[in-house]
């Protein structure tokens, strides 16, 4: 286990840095959210040209078969711009899902495809009633003849509407809350039967609610085994809880810089606020904040490849935790620090601590976590 | 300031703890030499720690001078001593996971801690500042703990603001003539040797004035006075210097430089001072007690808030291992530990505080009884509720000490911010 960053992993860190420095300012970004879609596709070829969508594709299928330190280490400098390209949705859980469970075909078909940033795909899953339980699941899949018809409704899912195609979790058999009966689909985003109601999200990404009206899938379609699929989800959303937590670290490390700033140069009774004691320690708590959650996370992101599902979950929990806790401390104290500025659309400081709120409340917030960290004593 | 005693945790996993069934989930992912070299430390503690000294360092009873004494000869033979010496000086040269492993096992195999203050705080300055003679005469001395060191840094009127001490150093011919009162020395009452910061100059910066210089304690003129604290113990002292006669031979590199060693020293093993290896065994000990108290009917364990008041503790310890090897793997790289390690003391104190704040709630009302004698050594009598409750409360009270020694956690982050913030 390594607690330093190979030479590959800090050229790479360094070379995203670069790009998030030259070409992902704030002003950037905000014409970047403006934009139909709300991603900018040069962008996404630019990081298709950069090996950076390869990354954690295995090389077979025309990737770098990275492991999830090094695209930790990418998502952490994706973090500190605020990066809203569909990263986590496309790369990290849709082509993490088709590496996992998908059949030699499908990963032929597609991974390459991905990585040189011609596909893109988008998870399909949370539901309006799901909350964090990745196996609430009502969308039905029936089986008529060689097709499934699907009927159900997915939320908040990021990036559908830019989307080729779904990933899509299903109830095949069982009971709603039931582990076993759930399949996954791969489905073509212009199939019939599909409605999309489309909105920005707090934190500047995309994201639908999906119905599926007996949308007719081909079962050569189906991603996995039947029925079987709650392992894989529960997997890959872990990877992807760390890899979150990854770019929380970057947004929280520059949450903490704004604000370290801003109070030595804001002057109040003739001084710099920063000269204040008070909120001096203040800026060290956000600052520590960041530290033992980067680290934590790092761990997290070492650990996940070779471990058991319960050390698995155990880790990503414990770094999901200490995230949650960590960003909303940053977050809060930053607008705080930030005072009456802190509070205006102009200022970076409150888009970064709405991303590390979202952030938290994604795949499990931090009292969900906490238990599942419990369970496991 | 922050260069006050830095007491060592006396503080391990009770036996009892070995009928829990000791899960290696979220335990650290080791390579099969790791694994062996873990297997050879936890077999060392399990043949050299006798039932009586695991009890105690276990349950937090007083460990004496022989306990810990005999510990660290055994260490000394096995060539143990020092694994953050150079190996030149007779270290052991292990990575750093292997110290971390090594501090695991100790203490969840129930070892004393290693009292700190010879091998861990004066070594180092010696090594870096002293002289040839000092190397070669108390080097080896402190790897067979053949002498007992204290600190002789707080004073009455100097705590956080250590740099205005005023016990003063005359020089008189081939030796100083000490005078002052130094305070909080922890176990001076088992030490002959003292590493003290005097004052030889009131001119300039007072930092400037500062000599750092090497105490006999067993000399006319040196007077150790317990201070009794709020857990019963008497564990810190006053150490009054009445006209003290220390040869020059006896400072450690330059007049008027002591300050420079004292910051040298704080820059130095700064990962033990979070003692993740105690926490973890003081965790075990925790599940292994709200397993054992009822509440409702059913265990303690079983009640989910507490359940995850325990997973927060647990989850900042881990966030704090983390960060711990980090700054080892950096060290080991050359870089120095850099002041960021000043978060290593905080969070590793907030953590032991937070875990004592628990074990004296998973206790209930047995927290109430107040037998200080049973915590010593020879006492029999029958405990007065379950055995593990007796020294839970006092320690609780105790270890309010962590965030106020080694420099209080709010100079810790007076530090913070100043040297990695730039305010």
């Amino acid at each position: 286990m390594s607690f330093t960053f190979t030479e590959d992993q800090k050229l790479l860190s360094e070379s995203a840095d670069r790009f998030v420095l030259d070409d992902y300012n704030f002003e950037t970004r905000r014409k970047i959210i403006g934009q139909d879609g709300g991603f900018d596709r040069d962008n996404w070829e630019k990081f298709a040209e950069l090996g950076w969508l390869a990354l954690p594709i295995a090389e077979e299928y025309g990737g770098l078969g990275g492991s999830t330190v090094d695209t930790a280490v990418l998502l952490e400098s994706f973090g500190r711009g605020l990066v809203v390209e569909p990263y986590q949705s496309c790369i990290v859980l849709s082509a993490g899902l088709l590496q996992v469970a998908g059949n030699e075909e499908q990963k032929r078909q597609h991974l390459p495809s991905i990585a040189e940033g011609k596909t893109l795909l988008s998870f399909a899953h949370i539901e309006p009633t799901s909350r964090f339980n990745l196996c609430h699941i009502r969308t039905t899949a029936t089986k008529q003849g060689d097709c499934f018809v699907v009927d159900g409704e997915k939320a908040i899912v990021h990036n559908a509407e830019t989307a080729d195609y779904f990933i899509l979790s299903t109830r095949t058999e069982g009971d709603i809350n039931d582990e076993n009966g759930i399949t996954l689909f791969l489905v073509p985003s212009n199939s019939s039967g599909i409605e999309m109601r489309s909105y920005p999200t707090i934190d500047g990404l995309r994201a639908s609610e999906i119905s599926f009206n007996s949308v007719k899938v081909d079962k050569q379609n189906v991603l996995g085994e039947l029925n079987k699929a709650a392992e894989s989800i529960q997997q890959v959303v872990d990877r992807a809880c760390v890899l979150l937590c990854a770019e929380a670290a970057g947004a929280m490390d520059t949450a903490v810089k704004l604000t370290v700033d801003y109070i030595k140069n804001r002057e109040q009774f003739g001084q710099a606020i920063g000269s204040f004691q008070v909120l001096q320690h203040r800026a060290v708590e956000m600052l520590g904040a960041k530290d033992f959650s980067r680290a934590l996370t790092y761990r997290a992101a070492g650990a996940i490849d070779q471990s058991n599902a319960s050390e698995r979950m155990r880790a990503v929990s414990a770094a999901k935790v200490e995230m949650g806790r960590s960003g909303k401390l940053i977050g809060q104290e930053g607008i705080q620090l930030h005072g009456g500025m802190g509070m205006t659309d102009d200022m970076p400081i409150g888009h970064f601590f709405k991303r590390l709120t979202m952030i938290d409340a994604i795949f499990g917030n931090v009292d969900f976590h906490r238990k599942r960290f419990a369970q496991i004593i | 300031m922050w260069l006050q005693c830095v007491l060592v945790a006396v503080w391990g996993s009770p036996d009892y703890l070995r009928l829990f069934k000791e899960s290696e989930v979220m335990d650290l992912i080791l390579t099969p030499e790791e694994e062996k070299f873990r297997d050879e430390v936890r077999a060392f503690v399990a043949e050299n720690i006798t039932e009586d000294i695991r009890k105690k360092t276990m349950t937090g009873f007083r460990l004496d001078k022989v306990d810990h004494e005999s510990w660290q000869k055994k260490l000394y033979e096995k060539g143990w001593m020092a694994p953050g010496w150079p190996v030149e000086y007779g270290g052991t040269g292990w990575s750093p996971m292997q110290k971390h492993i090594f501090e695991e096992e100790c203490a969840a195999g129930g070892a004393p801690p290693v009292i700190a203050f010879g091998v861990t705080m004066v070594a180092p300055v010696i090594m870096a500042f002293g002289s040839d003679e000092q190397k070669e005469y108390y080097l080896p001395r402190i790897l067979k703990s053949e002498d007992w060191w204290c600190q002789g840094y707080s004073e009455p009127g100097s705590g956080s603001d250590l740099a205005s001490l005023r016990t003063k150093a005359v020089l008189n011919g081939d030796h100083y003539i000490v005078n002052g009162q130094k305070t909080w020395t922890s176990l001076a009452q088992h030490a002959n040797l003292m590493f003290c910061l005097v004052r030889t100059s009131d001119e300039g910066k007072r930092q400037e004035g500062i000599s750092f210089l090497l105490v006999d304690m067993n000399q006319p003129g040196v007077t150790v006075q317990p201070i009794k604290t709020i857990d019963g113990s008497t564990e810190v002292n006053n150490v009054f210097l009445e006209d003290v006669k220390v040869p020059v031979d006896n400072r450690v590199g330059e007049e008027n430089k002591g300050w420079t060693y004292a910051k040298y020293l704080l820059g130095h093993e700064r990962t033990s001072i979070a003692a993740v290896g105690r926490s973890k065994a003081q965790i075990k000990r925790l599940k292994t007690i709200a397993s054992a108290e009822e509440h409702n009917g059913t265990a303690l364990i079983n009640d989910q808030a507490f359940r995850e008041k325990i997973a927060d503790i647990e989850i900042d310890l881990l966030a704090l291992e983390s960060l711990v090897l980090r700054v080892l793997s950096d060290e080991s790289a050359g870089k120095g530990p850099g002041p960021e390690a000043s978060f290593l003391k905080i969070k590793g104190t907030e953590v032991q505080q937070g875990i004592t704040e628990l074990l004296i709630e998973a206790i209930g009302n047995y927290a109430h009884p107040f037998i200080p004698e049973s915590m010593d050594k020879g006492w029999n009598e029958e405990p007065i509720g379950p055995e593990y409750a007796s020294s839970i409360a006092p320690h609780y009270f105790n270890w309010r000490k962590a965030s106020i020694y080694g420099g209080s956690n709010e100079i810790q982050k007076n530090i913070i911010a100043k040297a990695v913030l730039g305010f």
